[in-house]
């Protein structure tokens, strides 16, 4: 099934579950944090939220600014 | 200045000078700005993670033992910078949030309406809000009534290093708050955050003028020694401002020649 990530699309196996895809993109997930169509997504429930066709995935963390 | 303690929310913070991260052009700067400001709390954005981007911000605040602070900005609708916050706080594990809520990307000045909107509806998820706010008086006590815990009106617009365009109406400002008034952005040099404390501002936050120095570890040590003048200018009481020169020596006693 197809997904968007961080704005990409993106092919993953059905069944994939927020982590997993996350785990994906980046070694680390400390200090991340991440949204699924828009609504924020506690970090608890990353390993059971599992992901559905056409969902959009942002995947954030702190970078300078301010 | 152990007999003047900076707090916010009840947290003491040791140093009254706040440090925004972005513009520096490695983590080796903001790590030796960091040191040289001996600031105690920075803030952070939030954006994409980019898996070919080397280090992390948040390891270097770590090992300097530095408050994260996370902004919304760019943000430019209330909506956005609450799912913003609410990310911040997930990825971060702070409930504290500088609220940024732009009316456009040529001025960047907050947006008065979708900043109280936000400010509300954040106070209301337990958030502790620092917005980021215009130098208006009213607007600053509604955002003081809605809840926030600090108030930060601009010196002048972000990055232009203008100053504080309106001295008089952050000493309205503080005049009337009742929590503490950060000066949050406009500084261009040390003199501009003198001003801010002297003013009677609790603490400077600043970025540009450090991190866009020709030196910035140099000027951000300036900026600490700045803060600290100014606050205790502030608290030492300075003289009334005079028409006529009013001699300091004695006018009794003079010889006659």
């Amino acid at each position: 099934m197809t997904i968007t990530l961080n704005g990409a699309k993106c092919v993953v196996d059905d069944g994939t579950t927020l982590e997993h895809l996350l785990l994906s993109v980046t070694e680390s997930l400390t200090g991340s944090a991440a949204a699924v169509d828009g609504e924020v997504v506690p970090r608890k429930t990353w390993p059971r939220v599992v992901l559905r066709e056409g969902q959009a995935v942002e995947l954030l963390t702190a970078v300078q600014g301010g | 200045m152990t007999d003047d303690p900076f707090l916010i929310d009840g947290v003491e913070l040791t140093s009254r000078l706040i440090l925004g991260t972005g513009g520096a052009p490695s983590l080796q700067v903001v790590d030796e700005v960091l040191a040289a400001s001996r600031t105690a709390m920075c803030t952070v954005a939030m954006r994409r993670v980019d898996p070919r981007r080397n280090g992390s911000i948040l390891d270097v605040l770590d090992r300097r033992g530095v408050r994260i602070l996370p902004n919304t900005a760019g943000c430019r609708t209330a909506r956005e910078a609450v799912q913003t916050a609410q990310l911040a706080r997930e990825a971060l594990e702070t409930d504290w949030v500088k609220l940024e809520v732009i009316a456009d990307e040529h001025t960047l000045l907050p947006d008065p309406v979708e900043l109280i909107d936000a400010a509300q509806t954040l106070v209301g998820h337990g958030f502790r809000v620092l917005p980021y706010t215009n130098d208006d008086p009213v607007l600053a006590r509604r955002l003081q009534q809605a809840g926030c815990v600090a108030v930060m009106p601009l010196g002048s617009p972000i990055g232009t290093g203008l100053g504080i365009a309106n001295p008089h109406n952050i000493e309205l400002i503080v005049g009337e708050a009742t929590v503490p008034v950060i000066l949050d952005a406009g500084i261009g040099t040390a003199s501009d955050a003198a001003l801010a404390m002297e003013l009677g501002c609790a603490g400077v936050l600043l970025a540009s003028s450090v991190t866009r120095a020709q030196d910035p570890a140099a000027m951000a040590a300036a900026m600490a020694y700045a803060v600290d003048a100014g606050r205790l200018a502030r608290r030492a009481g300075r003289i009334p401002k005079r028409f006529h020169a009013q001699a300091s020596s004695p006018t009794e006693g003079m010889a006659v020649l």
